[in-house]
């Protein structure tokens, strides 16, 4: 029997030699730097932005968000956010106004109704309409959206529903309040429609069967169950559409008109925080007014983040809880 | 060996305590469910084939057999549950109380109405202990002493004493048996006429399948029940009438459930005329 | 289909046509928002696709712009298409090896309370404005840096791409069955060899896909070019240190000018620019689920 001699045989030690591999710790800290850089740039954005209003902030401080005027008039400037705060508050709530329920009647379509071939197809064409770029949406908005509200709905609209204030008189040029609701409602449809779509297909199928053996009706069961079940993947799935139509700039500040004022009427021209940006900037002069600018986008910014957050904490709370009751014995 | 000789086993191989009174005379038995020569079929495979039987009223009546014969594939046909599976049809009728509940002109939705399910796993709907039964009453139109009918429910279901003080708790917050009851009292909340269980206590502890068991037995003066279950002796123990189905080969080798007996249980169990029935029932297979 | 109400004794007739009723309107209601979800669509592609198509001609890649130009001499954008490849493919160069190495940090090497850290980063990254994200690009790099240049630009661009271009690769590295891990750690082969020889070329398609997706995503983007690529001259320029003229941007100011040769030029650009992004998407998107299995080894 031949003895083996394990001492000198370099394949039978395996394990001396180096323990930790340069690759491993050059891939590691690599990867791990553009992981911490990528969680850093979000706190880097958040201070330039901050920082290139500094001179704005200075001057007028946290009364910017009320001031309503705002004139680059050299001699007469005056810079403030309000018209803008308001003119981003009601595009972006009636944009979601208008939106949200097509894209829950999208989204029912599409799980409880759509035969499997239309629902592929379906999906995809809400798809594309998230493809299309803002520009083009916004050009659309101008040269053919815009006139056909101003000569056919607005003052139909006016006509009929005139005596609430929000349906004034119909825009001179087609470019209004109203035209931009419509196309950020336009843009934020898919994004509402696709999570609510994901929301409707994770509801447990033993719960929709429950409900039905019990004698209701598909919409009553989709009421009693399906909406409950889902309702705070939705509240997130709105949040995240406001979000999204708060920042959108260019579609909107191609057809929205600009002015600094704060009007009830849908009809009347505007601007929103992201459209002043996007309107003034090529024009700016004075480092005030770029300063007011960029503190424009600072409250856009302060916006979107809580928006978004929001949006986020509640995802993840959803899915712990769901995680947790299905398939739950106390 | 022959299969047809009806001769009382040497020894019935399931003593089990019964509950079961003696079932009344045959024809005093009011016809429930008749089943003609039903086929259910899932896209090319078919699930059951042939299956003419019926289902008498305020009777137990249990469907036994191995597992992949096809009973809860049957027992979905009875309220059309089985609509919701893509791909499905079945020839052959269904006819409740002599109406054909398949038919095309037939709403699914009156049909479930009178004819309730309960699930294998619980499934309580993620709202409170009351309104888990409240809702369906509501939705309905069941509106009126909702309070009485919920009560009324959850007594029935042998859950009231443990959860009067915390309706308003979660219906999942119960456990596994409590909440299959609670699915009980919410099937029975709105009346219907027959009560389908798909094996209610596979899920369930020992304990908790008692009380499953005794619940069928003190309410089967108001309801009819059809319980499937893989357990030979719960249907012993709980069922009038049994059916005990099992998969046959077909000309081309595929497979399929077909109804091998249905009769008493007694006889079933101590003296049943089909040798696989024997065979199951003594537990030589399946 | 008509109602038949079973009308045997056990029957009650609680209020089921009623019911019925608010079904079927409920119904009517799904199949109309799907309808008009669709026919927006249709209705936008039809009319960038009637108008653009119409002035579509060669010259409009090929021919810069004339600036205040009042004949009908031929003009185009070959500026602005020049200018979007360089600015995109520079993006793109920037984004993918960073986003590549996010998710291979995530799904490879990070614990979980880290990875769900990132992950949130990621998220709310992916929600800044476009806008925004000029002001910072501009407030970083353009103030006092010497000014616009393509470089900021794609720089900008690279940064809407990111979340993009990481939360695609982590889904794919997760498609990555880990069997395939084991054995090669198995061997003796360690992570990074691992990683890098293994995981990463099987997940290439995957990987693939979504950077086309992210570039469909930003081919179209037009906010953060005001801020670094937007004071530029007519004339075609490759060089991507000096500002160059976008195909987003130019549409934009195509649109806000009175004068209908400008809008002319403005849909026949947008319907280039849509019909690349929306083949690209689609393509991807196809591409993806046939790599999904591909890739699971399924």
């Amino acid at each position: 029997m031949a003895s083996i001699d394990a001492t000198n045989d370099a394949t039978r030690r395996p394990f001396e030699g180096r323990r930790v591999h340069l690759g491993d710790v050059l891939l590691k800290g690599v990867a791990g730097a553009a992981a911490a850089g990528g969680v850093a740039l979000v706190g880097l954005i958040a201070w330039k932005v901050i920082d290139g209003a500094r001179p704005s902030i200075a001057k007028y401080g946290i009364a910017f968000v009320w001031h309503i005027a705002w004139n680059p008039v050299p001699g007469h400037e005056i810079y403030g956010a309000a018209s803008f705060l308001f003119g981003t508050a009601i595009t972006s709530f009636f944009a979601l106004l208008l939106a949200a329920p097509l894209a829950m009647g999208i989204a029912l379509f599409l799980t409880e109704l759509a035969p499997r071939g239309l629902q592929a197809l379906v999906t995809a064409l809400v798809e594309m309409l998230a493809a299309v770029p803002s520009v083009v949406i916004g050009l659309w908005g101008i040269l053919v959206l815009g006139p056909q509200l101003r000569i056919h709905i607005e003052p139909w609209l006016h006509s009929a529903l005139g005596f609430i204030p929000l349906f004034g008189p119909p825009s001179a040029a087609g470019a209004s309040i109203f035209t931009a609701v419509i196309v950020l409602a336009i843009m934020i449809l898919p994004i509402v429609s696709s999570i609510s779509r994901e929301l409707f297909l994770g509801v447990p199928h033993e719960l929709k069967e429950g409900a039905l053996a019990l004698g209701t009706t598909r919409w009553e069961m989709i009421r009693g169950v399906v909406f409950p079940y889902a309702r705070g993947g939705i509240a997130a799935a709105l949040i995240l559409g406001l979000g999204r139509a708060m920042g959108e700039a260019i579609a909107v500040t191609q057809v929205i008109g600009g002015g600094v004022f704060i009007h009830w009427s849908l009809f009347s021209q505007g601007d929103t925080l992201a459209s002043k940006i996007a309107a003034e900037y090529q024009g700016a002069t004075s480092n005030l007014d770029v300063a007011s600018l960029i503190y424009l986008g600072v409250i856009l910014l302060a916006l979107s983040l809580v928006a978004n957050i929001a949006a986020q904490y509640i995802v993840r709370s959803v899915a712990r809880k769901h995680g947790v009751t299905r398939g739950g014995h106390a | 060996m022959s299969s047809t000789i009806q001769q009382p086993m040497s020894e019935p191989s399931i003593k089990v305590e019964t509950r079961r009174q003696p079932m009344p005379p045959r024809e005093r038995l009011e016809t429930v469910f008749q089943v003609e020569d039903l086929d259910a079929i899932y896209g090319r495979k078919t699930a059951v084939k042939g299956v003419t039987m019926e289902i008498y009223k305020n009777l137990v009546t249990a469907i036994i057999g191995p597992s992949g014969c096809g009973k809860s594939t049957y027992i979905r046909c009875f309220n059309r549950m089985n609509d919701l599976i893509p791909g499905f049809r079945q020839t052959g009728s269904v006819r409740y109380h002599g109406q054909d509940i398949g038919g095309a002109t037939i709403d699914p939705v009156a049909v479930r109405r009178n004819i309730g399910m309960v699930f294998q796993r619980p499934n309580p709907f993620p709202k409170s202990i009351y309104d888990n039964v409240a809702w369906g009453c509501r939705v309905l139109g069941m509106k009126d002493s909702l309070d009485e009918r919920v009560e009324r429910a959850l007594t029935q279901a042998a859950l009231w004493d443990e959860v009067k003080d915390r309706l308003k708790a979660s219906g999942l917050s119960l456990s596994g048996g409590q909440q299959q009851r609670l699915c009980i009292a919410r099937a029975i909340a709105v009346e219907p006429d027959v009560v389908l269980m798909d094996e209610p206590a596979s899920a369930l502890d020992p304990i908790a399948t008692q009380a499953i068991e005794q619940l069928m037995h003190e309410l089967k003066g108001e309801y009819t029940f059809v319980i499937v279950t893989h357990n030979m002796q719960q249907a012993a123990r709980v069922a009038d009438m049994t059916a005990f189905f099992s998969i046959s080969r077909g000309g081309e080798g595929e497979r399929y459930g077909e109804l091998i007996e249905y009769d008493a249980t007694e006889k079933i169990f101590t003296a049943p005329s089909d040798k696989r029935t024997e065979d199951y029932v003594t537990g030589r297979f399946g | 289909m008509s109602a038949h109400e079973l009308t045997t004794p056990a029957m009650r007739l609680d209020r089921l046509p009623r019911r019925r009723a608010v079904n079927r309107t409920m119904e009517v209601l799904a199949w109309l928002s799907a309808t008009i979800g669709v026919g927006i669509l249709a209705f936008v592609v039809y009319s960038v696709a009637r108008r653009g198509w119409s002035e579509l001609s060669l010259s409009l890649i090929t021919k810069p712009p004339i600036p205040f130009s009042f004949t009908n001499a031929p003009q185009g954008l070959a500026n602005a298409f020049a200018g979007t490849l360089v600015i995109v493919g520079l993006a793109t160069v920037m984004a993918l090896p960073v986003g590549i190495l996010i998710a291979i940090y995530l799904n490879e090497f990070a614990p979980p309370s880290i990875r769900t850290g990132v992950g949130l980063a990621l998220d709310v990254l992916a929600g800044v404005p476009a806008i925004v994200i000029g002001i910072f690009v501009y407030g970083l790099l353009v103030v006092g840096g010497g000014g616009q240049s393509g470089i900021k630009a794609a720089f900008a661009l690279s940064i809407l791409m990111l979340p993009f271009v990481s939360r695609t690769t982590i889904e794919v590295l997760g498609l990555v069955p880990n069997s395939l891990r084991e054995a090669s750690l198995g061997l003796g082969i360690p992570q990074w060899r691992t990683t890098l020889s293994i995981v990463l070329p099987r997940a290439i398609g995957g990987i693939l896909t979504g950077t086309v997706l992210a570039v469909a995503r930003v081919a179209g983007e037009t906010a953060p070019l005001l801020f670094t690529s937007s004071l530029v001259g007519p004339r075609t320029s490759w060089n991507p240190t000096h500002a160059l003229q976008t195909v987003p941007l130019s549409i934009f100011e195509l649109s806000e000018s009175p004068n209908p040769k400008d809008h002319a030029r403005a849909w026949a650009a947008a319907f280039v620019l849509l019909v690349f992004i929306l083949v690209a998407s689609l393509t991807a998107r196809w591409l993806a689920t046939r790599n999904a299995r591909k890739i699971a080894g399924r």
